[in-house]
C-alpha cells in the first residue's frame, strides 16, 4: 500500500512541485538529502542497533566532495563528487564497521559516537587542511558537464536529491526483503539462533553498516554541495542524534519513515526558528518526548496502524457476518 | 622533567573531575540499565548554578569561603529538582521499553536542557575563579600549582569514591540498591520498592554530575557545549572501566585524565582524541571494559 500508492504519489507531487511552489525547493532539497542518512539509521534499527555516530559518514561525504572539487579545480563535476563521496564512505564504513559490529546495543551506539567525535576533533584541529571550525568551502561544481547559474544549479540538485532519495528508499526496501535483510531482522530477534543457522551476524551487520554509511556519505555530500560548505559540526554527535531522532519521528519500522521524519523535522526546525526564536532545539526535544511517549512507532507506523484499524474493522465485520452465516447454516 | 610533573598534576586534577561525572553515569547505568545522554547537561547545569550562586555571593558581600558549601548546595539542588523531576515524570514511563527509546528519551532531555541553558545564561562564557585563589598555591617538585586542583579536587574524588563504597556496602539503602542491581525481580519479591531505588539512584547520579560541574566551574570557563563534550568523555571513562564499575571508573578516569594531559603537552593535535584512543584500545582487547564481567549468552 505505502510503496505502491502513497510513496509514488508523493514522489510525483515532489517532481511537479517546482512548477507551482519554487520557493520550497531549497527546503525540500535539504529534506531529501537529510533523509538519506536516516534511511541508513532505519536499516540498522531493523537489526536492533542504533548508531549515535553516523554523522561521521555525513562529514566524510561532505569533506570528500569538497576535497575532490578543490583538487579538480573550480568545484569539479557533481557526479564525480558524489561517486568519490560514495567511495570514501565505503572505505570509512568498512574501517569503522569491522570494529563496531563486534558490539551490540549501548556499546554499538556509543562506540560509533566515539569514532565520530574523533573525526570531529580531527576536522577541527587540522586547520591547514580542513579549515578548522570555520569550515571548508565547497565551490559550485558543474552539473553533468554543464556550468549552470545558481538557480538552475539548485533546481538540478533538487531533482538529483529526489532521484537519489527514491533510489535509496526503493533499494533499501528491497534489501530488507532479501535474505540479507531477513538475516538483519533476525539479529534483532535472536542473534544466537542466527549463528546456529550458519549465518554470520557480524558479516551481515557489516553489510548493513556499510550500506548505511554510504547513504550517510552521499547525503552529506549533497548537503555540502548544496550549502557550499562543510563544517566540523557535520560530524558532531548531536547531529548523529538528530538522525536517530528523525528515524524515530518518521517511524523506524518502514523505510519511508525517513522521508516523513525528515520533512516534519525540518519543518519544525524552520518554523520554530522563525516564530519561537532560539528555542527550536527545545521544541524538537519536546516533540521527540511526545513521539516516544505517545506514538513510539512514529508517523508512518501510526498511519499504518490507523489504516489497519480502518480496514481491520471492515475485516472483523465481514468475518463476523461469515460466522453468523455459518451459524445459521 | 618539569613538563612531566606539570602534565601529571593536570591529569590528576582533570581525572578527578571526570571521575565525579563518570561515576554518576556508571552508577545509573549499573542500577537502571539506562545510559543517560542528558548526564552531561547536569554537569553543565551544576557549573552554571555554581557560577551564578558564586557571583551572587560576591555581590552580596558575603565571605567567599561560602563558595565551598555552596558547591554542594548547587549540586544537590540540581540533582533533587531536575534529576528528580526527570525520573518521576519521564523515566518512570519508559522502564522496560526498548533500549533505543530509552536512549532517545534522555537525548530529548539533553536537547531541552541544552537549549534551556542558552536561554537562561546566554552564550557568553562565565568565569568564576574565586575558590581557586582562596586556597592559594602549592609547590611540587619545583612547580607552582593551585592547591585547589592538586589537593582539593583529588580529595573530593577520593571522598566520593570511598563514600560510595561505604554507602553501597555498609548501609541499608546501599544494600537495597545492590540487591536491585543484582536481581530486580528477586529484590521486589522480598519487598523492596524498586521504583524508589531507581529514584534514589538517579538523584544520586545526577547530584554527582552536577557536583563535578560545580567543582569544575572555577577551573574553566563555563560556556554552552560543555555538557555535550562531557557526556562523551564520561562515557569513554565508563566504557573503558566496564559499565557499572565504580572503582574501575576511578582507574579509568585517572588513565584518561593523564593520557589527555600528556597529549596536551606532547602531542597537542591529539588532545581531544586521546580519551577515545584509550577507550578503543581497551575495548579491542577487553570488549567488556577493564573491570567489566562478561555475561553468559542466552539462546
Amino acid at each position: 500500500m505505502i510503496m505502491r500508492i502513497i510513496f509514488p504519489a508523493l514522489v510525483l507531487l515532489a517532481a511537479i512541485n517546482p512548477l507551482f511552489f519554487p520557493q520550497w525547493d531549497a527546503f525540500l532539497t535539504i529534506v531529501f538529502a537529510k533523509a538519506l542518512p536516516v534511511i541508513g539509521i532505519i536499516l540498522l534499527l531493523q537489526a536492533g542497533q542504533v548508531s549515535f555516530g553516523h554523522a561521521m559518514f555525513f562529514a566524510v561525504g561532505a569533506y570528500c566532495a569538497g576535497f575532490v572539487g578543490r583538487w579538480m579545480g573550480g568545484g569539479g563535476e557533481i557526479v564525480i563528487l558524489l561517486v568519490a563521496a560514495l567511495g570514501a564512505s565505503v572505505v570509512a564504513g568498512l574501517f569503522v564497521g569491522i570494529f563496531v559490529v563486534r558490539y551490540r546495543y549501548i556499546f554499538f551506539a556509543m562506540l560509533n559516537l566515539a569514532f565520530s567525535m574523533v573525526l570531529f576533533s580531527l576536522l577541527e584541529k587540522f586547520i591547514h587542511i580542513t579549515g578548522g571550525s570555520d569550515g571548508f568551502r565547497i565551490a559550485r561544481p558543474t552539473f553533468f558537464g554543464q556550468q549552470l547559474s545558481r538557480s538552475d544549479f539548485e533546481l538540478g540538485v533538487y531533482y538529483l536529491a529526489l532521484v537519489l532519495l527514491v533510489v535509496s528508499i526503493y533499494g533499501v526496501w528491497r534489501l530488507l526483503d532479501s535474505p540479507i535483510g531477513h538475516a538483519l531482522k533476525a539479529i534483532k530477534t535472536n542473534e544466537t539462533r542466527v549463528e546456529y543457522l550458519g549465518i554470520s551476524p557480524r558479516r551481515t551487520l557489516l553489510i548493513g553498516y556499510v550500506v548505511s554509511a554510504v547513504l550517510a556519505g552521499v547525503g552529506g555530500a549533497m548537503v555540502g554541495v548544496f550549502q557550499g560548505i562543510a563544517t566540523p559540526d557535520y560530524a558532531y554527535w548531536t547531529r548523529s542524534g538528530e538522525f536517530v531522532f528523525v528515524a524515530i519521528l518518521g517511524g523506524a519500522g518502514h523505510v519511508t519513515g525517513a522521508l516523513a521524519g525528515s520533512y516534519v523535522f525540518e519543518f519544525i526546525r524552520v518554523t520554530a526558528a522563525a516564530y519561537l526564536g532560539d528555542t527550536w532545539q527545545l521544541t524538537l526535544g519536546v516533540v521527540l518526548l511526545g513521539i516516544i511517549l505517545f506514538a513510539p512507532s512514529g508517523i508512518v507506523g501510526s498511519l499504518i496502524k490507523l489504516g489497519n484499524r480502518v480496514r481491520g474493522v471492515k475485516e472483523k465485520r465481514s468475518q463476523s457476518s461469515i460466522g453468523k452465516a455459518g451459524e445459521i447454516a | 622533567m618539569q613538563v612531566l610533573v606539570l602534565a601529571t598534576l593536570d591529569g590528576i586534577a582533570y581525572g578527578a573531575l571526570v571521575f565525579l561525572v563518570a561515576v554518576g553515569l556508571t552508577l545509573v547505568f549499573g542500577v537502571m540499565r539506562i545510559l543517560n545522554v542528558a548526564h552531561g547537561s547536569f554537569y553543565a547545569l551544576g557549573a552554571y548554578a555554581a557560577a551564578s550562586i558564586g557571583g551572587a555571593l560576591a555581590s552580596a558581600g558575603l565571605s567567599p569561603w561560602l563558595a565551598y558549601p555552596m558547591f554542594i548546595v548547587a549540586a544537590v539542588l540540581v540533582g533533587v529538582v531536575v534529576g528528580g523531576l526527570m525520573e518521576r515524570f519521564l523515566l518512570q514511563r519508559i522502564y522496560g521499553h526498548e533500549e533505543t527509546l530509552q536512549l532517545l528519551v534522555t537525548f530529548a532531555v539533553f536537547m531541552i536542557l541544552d537549549n534551556a541553558q542558552r536561554l537562561i545564561w546566554g552564550v557568553q562564557p562565565y568565569f568564576y575563579s574565586e575558590p581557586l585563589r582562596l586556597l592559594g598555591n602549592v609547590k611540587i617538585a619545583g612547580i607552582t600549582y593551585t592547591a585547589y586542583q592538586t589537593l582539593f579536587l583529588p580529595l573530593v574524588a577520593l571522598a566520593v569514591l570511598f563514600g560510595l563504597r561505604w554507602f553501597l556496602r555498609y548501609t541499608l539503602a546501599g544494600s537495597v540498591i545492590v540487591a536491585v542491581t543484582e536481581d530486580r525481580e528477586a529484590a521486589t519479591a522480598v519487598g523492596i520498592n524498586a521504583r524508589r531505588v531507581f529514584f534514589l539512584t538517579f538523584v544520586i547520579g545526577v547530584t554527582l554530575a552536577s557536583l563535578g560541574g560545580a567543582l569544575a566551574s572555577p577551573t574553566t570557563s563555563v560556556l554552552p557545549g560543555m555538557g555535550a563534550e562531557m557526556i562523551v568523555l564520561s562515557f569513554a571513562v565508563a566504557a573503558t572501566a566496564g559499565l557499572g564499575q565504580i572503582e574501575g571508573a576511578a582507574v579509568a578516569a585517572l588513565m584518561i585524565g593523564l593520557g589527555r594531559s600528556m597529549a596536551v603537552f606532547f602531542a597537542p593535535e591529539l588532545e581531544v582524541v586521546m580519551p577515545y584512543i584509550i577507550m578503543v584500545l581497551v575495548l579491542l582487547i577487553r570488549p567488556e571494559g577493564l573491570f567489566g564481567k562478561s555475561t553468559a549468552r542466552k539462546i
